[in-house]
This record gives structure tokens, sequence and C-alpha cells, in this order.
């Protein structure tokens, strides 16, 4: 025991290393004794405002998704247990960081077993105390108060009870000690840690500074009470050092089962490198949000994908950039999924105000979280689950689906097709409810926000509004899936879109004012060309111009070789409605086999004249469809303009109240 | 080995600049500016028809009583300036052009960067600079 504490502190150094505790402790070595002991005591401490000790197990199951900070009660009586004078416990808890990240974490926890372990051996208390071997500290421990708290936490929910946790805590340093005053005038800033404590376990329903104060002040008050303990939690007074002999070996008994348990669910629960580690719920919420960026999880986001996507995020933008040179491993400038949960898991650290680290910490590295996060399954399942759900839409969206993949296929980056994609995948979210594991497909905010919140149990210690509101700032944005932005040279899918499809325009316009920027307009002849020569097969569906249009298309296929693909597809939406289905796979050898006998009639005829012609209808046909565009284009004018004017009206609202 | 690093954008504002010896500092800087000048003198006498065969290390661009500038172009006429000391006779024209080349990559990385403007001051690249540089005592 007293060597894990030793153990503890110094891994818990060595994670502040890792950028939990920034300007705080120097990295420590622990030593596994130590580090087995003190993770158990910080489990324990963590676990005590979690529920009943006798559930030795499913109480370390419940605070182990996201344990973060070891509750602030246990961890005030682990520390009077150690009989050190409570001046000297305030120094450790200010030198380990508690105080000023508000919260005992495990750097800051384990920093402080190895600062009283130093204490205890009569160091001094300074950090360069505990960057040299020492023993274990020293615990009275006794297991009632553990049992006493967890006794009651059915009955613990509700407000915010910063005064009597004071008030107590007032009472059992008094208890402890002779030094009132020094006491008194220290005994306040221990709430700060009784404030913000999160009870790992009640994190994903409840505010976890008010379960566990409630807990803690009933706590308090059955301290005189005889315990049953088997949680060793620290009994400061005479009462504990009574029976040092029996608690010990419960102790043991209880050390060795959280023990086990904790190892197996290390995986999962924040250890040494806590704030840099990705919870469960934390990856399931970044993988979703790269979804909704990017369809396919095993391809990239690119930089201004994610740059729109980070921004929103509100930190700064040297912040970003750092974040994103320490995520983006191989400087590509793009984000595979594994580099993209570890740069969002920076900005929510950031968020919550932990200092960015120097560099990628192991926890986070590419190679870490492809292998302690491989979903391949689950995304396949999804997304196959996506696609599958494809045909089951009605034609036009078929059609605009089929546009989009051979869009797809065109288009050199895949993620021209995330607002595309996106927009479908809203569409199927009601249909592919049953069929994802995840609620994924359901309502994305409140699920979404729910996630971050059972995500974040450090941060929610004492930063639950904040963070809400970034998650649902970096939610919200993304929730309006179609991202216009995403052009690519060739035709964007949005103009195919516009064209034909009279109704899902106006939905999509009504989608597309929220996104900051409008598409920058791929204004090369290329890609206009490109975009007539498309509209070309989908306008030839037109039935006056469907005989018009085939030849057309055989000259602008002939001439155009990079479209040529799509346009086979098409090619049998002329002759019949019925073929746009199944017109990329069957048509696609047919209209091939069509095209050869074309070319060699072509040069039999007169060549210049048929050329001459064909040109002529390609460019009416061309302007047809551009001023289709630009009126529609106007229409999207016109409603940007509407939101402008609204968004001022608004703002002009709010401005004489501020200036009141 | 450097005792000063500049990386000069196209436009010929300075994107990053750093020296060893804080102090003399304007020294260095004025340094780097004046072999601007022979830089464009070195990129312009290729002529037109060798820009794509125009290798980027210019070499020594030219030697000062204590100092020698090395001058290094990109394809977009960023230019990377480095100042070393004539006394470090060890210093051989490949691992100055090593140099040149790890500053070219990290200059790459931070392009790639999204969060980069183009043309605002690199903040990027101290880290690897300082391993660049050594304490000239």
């Amino acid at each position: 025991m007293e060597a894990a504490a030793a153990a503890a502190a110094a891994a818990a150094a060595a994670a502040a290393a890792g950028g939990g505790c920034g300007s705080g402790p120097p990295p420590l070595l622990l030593s596994e004794g130590e580090q087995q002991c003190y993770s158990e005591l910080f489990a324990r401490c963590a676990g005590a405002a979690g529920g009943g000790p006798g559930s030795g197990p499913p109480e370390a199951a419940r605070v182990a998704p996201g344990t973060a900070t070891a509750a602030a009660g246990p961890v005030a009586d682990l520390f009077r247990a150690s009989q050190l004078p409570a001046e000297t416990l305030h120094q450790i808890t200010e030198l380990c960081g508690a105080k000023r990240v508000g919260y005992f974490g495990p750097t800051q926890f384990y920093i402080a077993l190895k600062l009283i372990a130093a204490a205890q051996s009569g160091l001094p208390v300074r950090i360069e105390s505990i960057k040299c071997e020492l023993p274990l500290p020293r615990f009275m421990m006794s297991k009632n108060d553990g049992e006493i708290r967890f006794g009651n936490p059915a009955e613990l929910h509700g407000t915010k009870v910063q005064i009597p946790y004071l008030t107590t805590e007032k009472n059992s340093f008094k208890r402890m000690d002779d030094e009132d005053k020094q006491q008194e005038t220290q005994s306040p800033t221990m709430s700060p840690l009784a404030s913000p404590p999160s009870s790992p376990p009640h994190y994903q329903r409840v505010p976890l500074s008010h379960g566990y104060s409630k807990l803690r002040s009933s706590a308090e008050q059955m301290h005189p009470a005889p315990y049953e303990a088997r949680q060793p939690l620290v009994q400061p007074e005479g009462s504990s050092s009574g029976g040092p002999g029996t608690k010990p070996l419960r102790h043991q008994a209880s050390l060795i089962r959280s023990f086990s348990v904790e190892r197996e669910l290390q995986d999962n629960s924040s250890y040494p490198d806590e704030p840099w580690r990705i919870t469960e719920e934390q990856r399931e919420y970044y993988v979703n949000q790269f979804r909704s960026l990017q369809p396919d999880p095993s391809s990239f986001i690119s930089g201004s994908v994610a740059k729109n996507f980070f921004t929103k995020s509100k930190l700064s933008i040297p912040e970003l950039s750092y974040i994103w040179e320490l995520s983006d491993a191989d400087c590509d400038g793009a984000l595979t999924l594994p580099e993209f949960c570890a740069a969002f898991h920076l900005i929510v650290a950031r968020k919550n105000g932990y200092p960015l680290p120097e560099g990628l910490p192991p926890t986070l590295q590419p190679e870490y979280l492809q292998a302690a996060f491989p979903k391949p399954k689950w995304d396949c399942q999804l997304f196959d689950s996506y696609s599958e759900s494809l045909p089951a839409n009605q034609q036009p969206r078929d059609l605009n689906r089929m546009e989009k993949t051979s869009v797809k296929d065109m288009a050199d980056l895949p993620v021209p097709n995330q607002d595309v994609t996106s927009d479908d995948k809203q569409a199927l979210k009601s249909t592919i409810n049953e069929a994802l594991p995840k609620d994924v497909s359901e309502d994305p905010a409140t699920p979404k926000d729910s996630n971050s919140l059972k995500a974040r149990p450090r941060s929610r210690s004492y930063s639950s509004t904040s963070i809400e509101e970034a998650m649902k700032r970096g939610e919200d944005p993304p929730t309006p899936p179609p991202r216009p932005q995403k052009t690519h040279s060739r035709a964007s899918s949005l103009d195919l879109n516009k064209v034909f499809q009279p109704s899902v325009p106006a939905t999509k316009s009504g989608l597309l004012p929220p996104p900051p920027a409008l598409p920058p307009r791929p204004c090369p002849s290329q890609s206009e060309q490109v975009s007539e020569a498309e509209l070309l097969p989908q306008l030839s569906r037109a039935p006056s111009q469907a005989a018009e249009s085939s030849p057309a298309k055989k000259d602008v296929l002939y001439s155009q070789p990079p479209s040529k693909p799509i346009r086979r597809k098409f090619r049998p939406e002329n002759q019949a409605t019925e073929n746009q289905e199944p017109s990329t796979a069957a048509s696609g050898p047919a209209s091939a086999a069509t095209m050869k006998p074309h070319p060699t009639v072509q040069k039999q005829s007169s060549k210049q004249k048929k050329a001459i012609q064909t040109a002529i209808r390609k460019n009416k046909e061309a302007n047809a469809v551009l001023a289709r565009l630009n009126s529609e284009l106007q229409q999207q004018l016109k409603e940007v303009h509407q939101e402008r004017i609204a968004l001022e009206n608004q703002l002009e609202q709010l401005r004489p109240v501020t200036v009141l | 080995m450097a005792v000063c690093i500049a990386v000069i954008a196209k436009e010929n504002y300075p994107l990053y600049i750093r020296s060893t010896p804080t102090e003399n500092e304007l020294k260095f800087h004025y340094m780097v500016h004046t072999s601007l000048d022979v830089v464009d003198e070195k990129i312009s006498a290729m002529g037109k028809a060798l820009v794509d065969q125009r290798e980027l290390y210019l070499g020594l661009l030219y030697p000062t009583e204590d100092y020698k500038v090395y001058g290094y172009v990109t394809n977009s006429k960023v230019k990377f300036v480095m100042v070393v000391d004539s006394s470090n006779t060890a210093l051989r024209d490949n691992e100055i052009r090593s140099m040149f080349r790890k500053l070219h990559n990290s200059y790459t990385d931070v392009m790639c960067n999204p969060f980069y403007n183009p043309g605002d001051r690199i903040q990027a690249f101290d880290n690897m600079v300082t391993s660049m540089m050594i304490q000239v005592c």
C-alpha cells in the first residue's frame, strides 16, 4: 500500500508531464508497486462517491468510464489519515495542483500521495522532494467512511452543498488538529475541492458536484457512527487507529478486488495519462463527428473542412494551429480518423482548461488510437447501413445519389460528397435507426450532447456549461449537413442537385445558409464544360430534348474523355426514365458498346456539319442549364439576404438592451 | 552551426527570422536583407527557360569577414537564408544543404496546417530551428 502510494505519485507526475498539470509538478516515475497502490487509492477515492462499497466490481465499473477525479471528501480523509498536520496537507494540496485545477484528478492525486510520502519521510514539502525514491505514504486506514458515504447515494441528489461541506470539513479539521486557526483559515481552501467533485458513477446523469456534495455532507454527519467499512478510506481521528490490525486485512481484500477491477478496466478508465486518454463515449462522439464530416471512416478529412469544423470550437487560431501540428502526425494536410480523434480530444481538453502538451501524448498517437479503438466492424456496419438504405429511398433521391456517386467517381477528393451524403444521411436517419447500434442516426444534437456530457467527467467538474456549449457549438454546425463548400473541380454535386431535384433545392437552400461561406464556385472552363456535359444527360431525360441530346452527348462524350464514365451511366436515361436506376452498371458497358459504332458513323458522314450542329445544340443546352442555375442561385441569394436581414434585426434588438 | 535563419516570403518580407546571439540581432537582420539582392540576382541569372531546372540550393551568397551567408529558394519563391559563422570551418556544403532541406520540410509542414494563413508569421519553426543553432559563446 505504501509502496503503491509512492508509485502513484510518480505516475501522477508522469501524467503531469503528459500535460495534465501544466506548470505543476515535474515528471516522475513510479515503481510498479507504487503505481498499483496509488491507482487503487485513487479508484477508491473516486469510487467513494459512487455507491455501496459492497459491490466492488460494479462500483468500479461505474467508476471506470471516465473516472477522472477523486472525490474531494475521501481524498481529504485519506490525507488526514496520513496524520500529517493540516498545514502540510494544504501545502501538498496546493503543490499537487488540485487547488489550481479545482479537483483531484489522478495526476494531482498521485502527486499528492507522493508528497505525503515525502512529508512522512521528513522531507520538506516541495516538488523536488518527490523526485527521489520514497517509501510509500502511510495512512491510518479505515473503511468506515467510505461505507457511510456509499450508503446514502440514493438519497443524495440535489443541490450544491458547498457550505455544508465547508462546515463539515472544518469540523473534521478541528477534530484532527490543534491548530485551529490555521485550519479555519485553510479549510475554506478545501471547499473548492468539494465543489467540483466529479462522481464518475454519477456523471452519466447528474451534475457531479451536486450529487457528491450532498453525499459528502451526510456522510460527514455520520462519522461518529459505527462503520462496516470495506472501502479503506481514511478516517482521521483516533477511532481509526483503534483497528489498524483488522482493517488492513479488509483493506487488502478490497484493494485486491478494486485493483483487479481497475486493471481490467484500465483501457477505459482514465489512468495516469488521464487528460489525454480518450474514453469510449468520447471516442464514439468523435467518430460520429468525423462521420458527419466525412462518411467514409477510412478516408481523410481535408484541411479546409477540418479547419471550418474546429474553428467552431472558438479556440484561438494559434492554438488550433498548434493542435493541428500535434495531431496531424503525417503532416499531409488531412486528418484520418485517429488523427481527427486526437485533434478533437486536444481541443476538448484545451477548452476544459488543460494546457496543451509539448508533444502528442502517447495515448493520442494515431497508432495507439488505431489499436486501442479499432472499430472497423462498427464503422463498416454503419457505412453499409447507409449504403443499404440508399436504394430504399425514392427514385429522385436515387437519381440524386447516382449523380453524386458519379461525381464521386470523378472527384479526386472524397470530401466533396459529405455534404451530399450527409444530406442523405439525415433523410436516412429514420430508416436506419434500428439498424444502428449507436444513436448516430437519432436526433443528433441531444444524444451527442448527452454523450459529450458523459464523456467529460473531469471537465464537468468545474466547467460543465462551457463544455456543453462547446459541444453544442461543435455539434450544431455539423448537423446542418449539406456543406456546399466542398466543391471539386468538376461540376459540384450541388449544381446537379439543384438542376434536377426541384423539390430538394428548396430544402437544401434552407439548409445552406447556416454554413458560413457559400461554395467557391469553381470557374475553370473545364468544370463548366463538364457540368454542361453532365447536365446534358440529365436534361436529356426531358422528353423534348431526348433525341437531340443523344448525338450531342455522343460528341460530348467523345470530346471529353474524362467524363465518359458518367455520361455512360446516364446515357440510357435518354431512352427511358426507368433505366435511370440500373443505369450505372448495366448501362455502362451497353453505352460503351453503342458508343463505338457512333464514332465510325460520324467519320463517314460530314464531320464538320454535324460537329457544328452538335456544338450549337450543346451551347444552347448549356445556356439553358446556366440560365436555370442562375435563377436558382438568385433565389438562394434572396434567401440569404433575407436571413441576413433577419439576423441584423436581431442584432439591433439586442443592442439597445446592452446599451442600457 | 547556424547563427541566423530567416524565411522570406515571395514579396520579400520576413516570415520568420531568428538569430542565436540575441544581441546584435539587427546586424543579422540587415545581412539577411542585403542578401535578398544577391538571391534575386541568382534567380534572375538562371533565366526563365531554366526555371524548372533551377536548383533550389543557391549556395554561398556572399562571405563577410565574420559570417557566410547561404541561400535557398523554393519553387514558390520563398527564400531561406542562413547565416553561419565563418570560423566554423567544419561546416561543409552538404551539411548546409541538409539543413536547408530540413527547413524546407518544416516549411511544408507549416503550410499543410489549414490554420496557417499564407503570409502570416510562422510560429512553428522554433523547435526545429533551435536544434540547428548552437549557442554561440
